[in-house]
C-alpha cells in the first residue's frame, strides 16, 4: 500500500473534525430534513446535488416498498425481497457506516476543470515539417547552390602574383568585412579603430537582449531599438562601402567612376 | 492469344522485381539500417501519421520537430537566412575538403598549389571559386540573419542566450573567412592579412603578444601560413560546429522560431 502524503492526512483530519462538529445537529433532526440542514452547515456541497441525493433516496425508499408489495405472488421471492427492503430501510436511517444525515455516499469535493491540471497550452495552428518545411528548405538550398554554381562558373576568384614582402601594393586593403575598421583607422588611433570600437560593437550586440527590456516585438512599439540598430548597421555599411570603393592609392578618397576600382574580393 | 503471350513475360519480370524488393526489405541488413516505422521499411503513402514518421524515423529529427507552427514555414518571415547560413557552411566544408587534397600550407608551395589546382585539376577552378564566393556569401547571410532576428525582436526572452550564441557565431564566421584569406599566399592575401594583424597588434597591454601568437613569429611567414591553415580547416570549424549545435538546440528548446509581429 502506498503511503498517504502527510498534508493529505492533515487535510482529511481537519475535514473529519469539521464534520464531527456539524454532525450532532443534523443527527438530532429528522432524516428527511437532514440534507437541508447539512447544506446550511457545510456550503461545500452544492444544493442541487443535495436535492438530487434527497430525491434519489426518496425513490429508493419507495422502491424498497414496491417489491415487498408485489411479493405476494410467490413466497420464494417474498423471502428474498423482504430482507432487501429491510436493508434499504435500514440504510435510510443512520446506520454504522453512513455519514451525517444518513448518506451512504458522500460527495467529498467537486473538482472544477483546470484546478488540478492547469492547461496552459492552447491548441496551436501547426503544420507537418514534412513536407511543408522540408520542401521550403530544399528549394532554398537548391536556389542557393544554383546561384553559387553559376556565379562561380562565370566569375573567377582572384589569384594575384605570388606574395612578395618587398612589393607593397598601393593601396593595401583588408578583406571587405574589415574595411570598415580600416576606414576608421584614417580617423582614430589604431587601438581605438582596431580594438576598442569593434570590441565595443560586439559587446553591445551581446548585451542587446539584456538592455532591451521592452517585451513587445512589434516595430511600432520599439521605434528606439529599431532606429538604433538601423543606425548601427548603416554605420558599418557606409564605412565598408567607403573603404571598398572610395579609397584609392595611399588609402586616399577617390571616386570609383573617375579613378576606377581599387577593390578585390 | 498473342496478347497473353506478350503479357506473361512482363508480369514475370514484375513478379521478380517484387520478390527481390521483398527479400531486400525483409533482410536483416535492410532492417538494421532503417528504423521501425521508417518509410524505407513500410513504404510511404500520404497520411498525417506517415508525415510524422518521415521526421521521427530519420536523422532530421535532431534538427526539426514533427510539427512546427504555421508561421514558421512562412518564407517571407525568415527569408531562410539562418538555414542558408548553415547550408553554406556545409557547402564550404565539402568544397574545402576538396581543396585540401591539392594544397600544402608552406610559403614555398601554397601559391603554386593553388595555381596548379586552377589550371590542371578537373573542376579545380570551379570548386575554388565556389569556396571563395560561398565564404563571402556566408558572411553576408549570417550578417543579414542577425539583422532579420533583430528587426523581428526575436532575441527577446526566452531567446536572449541564443542571440549571444549567434553573435559568437558571427564572430567565428568572420574569423573563418579571415583565416582563409591568407591561404592562397598571393599579394592580396599577404597584404590584407598584414593590415588585419597590424590592427590586432594594437590590443592594449598585450598587443605584441597577440600579434606574435597570431603570426607564429614577429613577421608573417611560412609559420603563419601553417598556423592559419590549422585554424581555418580544423580549429574554427570545430568550435563553430559546437556553437551551431547549441544554437539549433536552443531554437527548439525556446519554442521554435519567434512568432509573427
Amino acid at each position: 500500500m502506498t503511503e498517504v502524503p502527510e498534508h493529505l492526512l492533515k487535510r482529511a483530519k481537519a475535514a473529519r473534525d469539521k464534520s464531527a462538529a456539524a454532525a450532532p445537529e443534523p443527527a438530532a433532526e429528522e432524516t428527511a430534513e437532514a440534507p437541508a440542514a447539512s447544506s446550511g452547515g457545510d456550503s461545500r456541497i452544492p444544493a442541487h446535488l443535495l436535492a438530487r441525493s434527497k430525491s434519489a433516496k426518496a425513490r429508493k425508499a419507495e422502491g424498497g416498498d414496491e417489491p415487498a408489495a408485489e411479493s405476494g405472488g410467490g413466497t420464494a421471492t417474498a423471502v428474498a425481497t423482504a430482507p432487501t427492503g429491510g436493508t434499504v430501510v435500514a440504510a435510510g436511517g443512520p446506520p454504522m457506516a453512513a455519514g451525517p444525515g444518513g448518506h451512504t455516499q458522500r460527495l467529498l469535493t467537486v473538482v472544477k476543470a483546470g484546478s488540478i491540471q492547469d492547461v496552459k497550452a492552447k491548441p496551436q495552428d501547426k503544420v507537418h515539417v514534412w513536407p511543408h518545411l522540408i520542401v521550403a528548405e530544399f528549394v532554398a538550398a537548391l536556389a542557393c547552390t544554383a546561384f553559387l554554381l553559376f556565379f562561380s562558373w562565370f566569375v573567377n576568384a582572384p589569384l594575384l602574383e605570388l606574395a612578395d614582402f618587398n612589393k607593397t601594393p598601393n593601396p593595401s586593403k583588408a578583406p571587405w568585412y574589415f574595411l570598415g575598421l580600416q576606414e576608421l583607422l584614417t580617423m582614430f588611433h589604431p587601438m581605438v579603430a582596431g580594438v576598442t570600437i569593434p570590441g565595443m560593437g560586439i559587446f553591445l550586440l551581446i548585451l542587446a537582449p539584456y538592455m532591451d527590456k521592452n517585451p513587445s516585438n512589434k516595430p511600432e512599439d520599439r521605434k528606439f531599438a529599431v532606429s538604433l540598430m538601423t543606425l548601427f548597421l548603416m554605420f558599418w555599411a557606409v564605412l565598408v562601402i567607403i573603404g571598398s570603393f572610395f579609397r584609392g592609392p595611399g588609402f586616399n578618397f577617390t571616386l570609383p567612376w573617375i579613378d576606377g576600382l581599387f577593390f578585390e574580393l | 492469344m498473342a496478347k497473353t503471350m506478350q503479357g506473361s513475360p512482363k508480369t514475370k519480370v514484375q513478379d521478380k522485381i517484387g520478390q527481390l524488393t521483398d527479400s531486400v526489405q525483409g533482410s536483416q541488413a535492410w532492417n538494421s539500417i532503417f528504423r521501425p516505422g521508417s518509410i524505407f521499411r513500410k513504404g510511404y503513402s500520404d497520411s498525417p501519421r506517415n508525415r510524422s514518421y518521415v521526421i521521427m524515423n530519420s536523422v532530421l529529427y535532431h534538427l526539426h520537430p514533427v510539427k512546427v507552427k504555421r508561421h514558421a514555414v512562412k518564407v517571407s518571415y525568415t527569408l531562410c537566412l539562418g538555414g542558408l547560413s548553415f547550408f553554406l557552411f556545409i557547402v564550404l566544408t565539402v568544397t574545402g575538403i576538396f581543396l585540401m587534397f591539392f594544397y600544402r600550407p608552406t610559403a614555398a608551395q601554397a601559391w603554386d598549389d593553388i595555381y596548379t589546382l586552377q589550371t590542371s585539376v578537373t573542376f579545380g577552378l570551379l570548386v575554388r571559386n565556389m569556396h571563395r564566393w560561398g565564404a563571402h556569401l556566408m558572411v553576408l547571410s549570417v550578417f543579414l540573419h542577425m539583422a532579420r532576428v533583430f528587426y523581428h525582436g526575436a532575441y527577446k526572452a526566452p531567446r536572449e542566450f541564443n542571440w549571444v550564441i549567434g553573435v559568437v557565431l558571427l564572430t567565428l564566421t568572420l574569423l573563418l573567412s579571415f583565416t582563409g584569406y591568407l591561404l592562397p599566399w598571393d599579394q592580396l592575401a599577404l597584404w590584407a592579412v598584414t593590415v588585419g594583424t597590424n590592427m590586432m597588434g594594437y590590443t592594449p597591454v598585450f598587443g605584441s603578444q597577440v600579434r606574435f601568437v597570431l603570426l607564429g613569429g614577429a613577421e608573417i611567414g611560412t609559420d603563419t601560413l601553417l598556423r592559419w591553415y590549422v585554424l581555418h580547416v580544423l580549429f574554427f570549424p570545430f568550435i563553430t560546429v559546437i556553437f551551431m549545435a547549441i544554437h539549433f538546440w536552443r531554437v527548439r528548446k525556446d519554442g521554435g522560431i519567434s512568432g509573427p509581429l
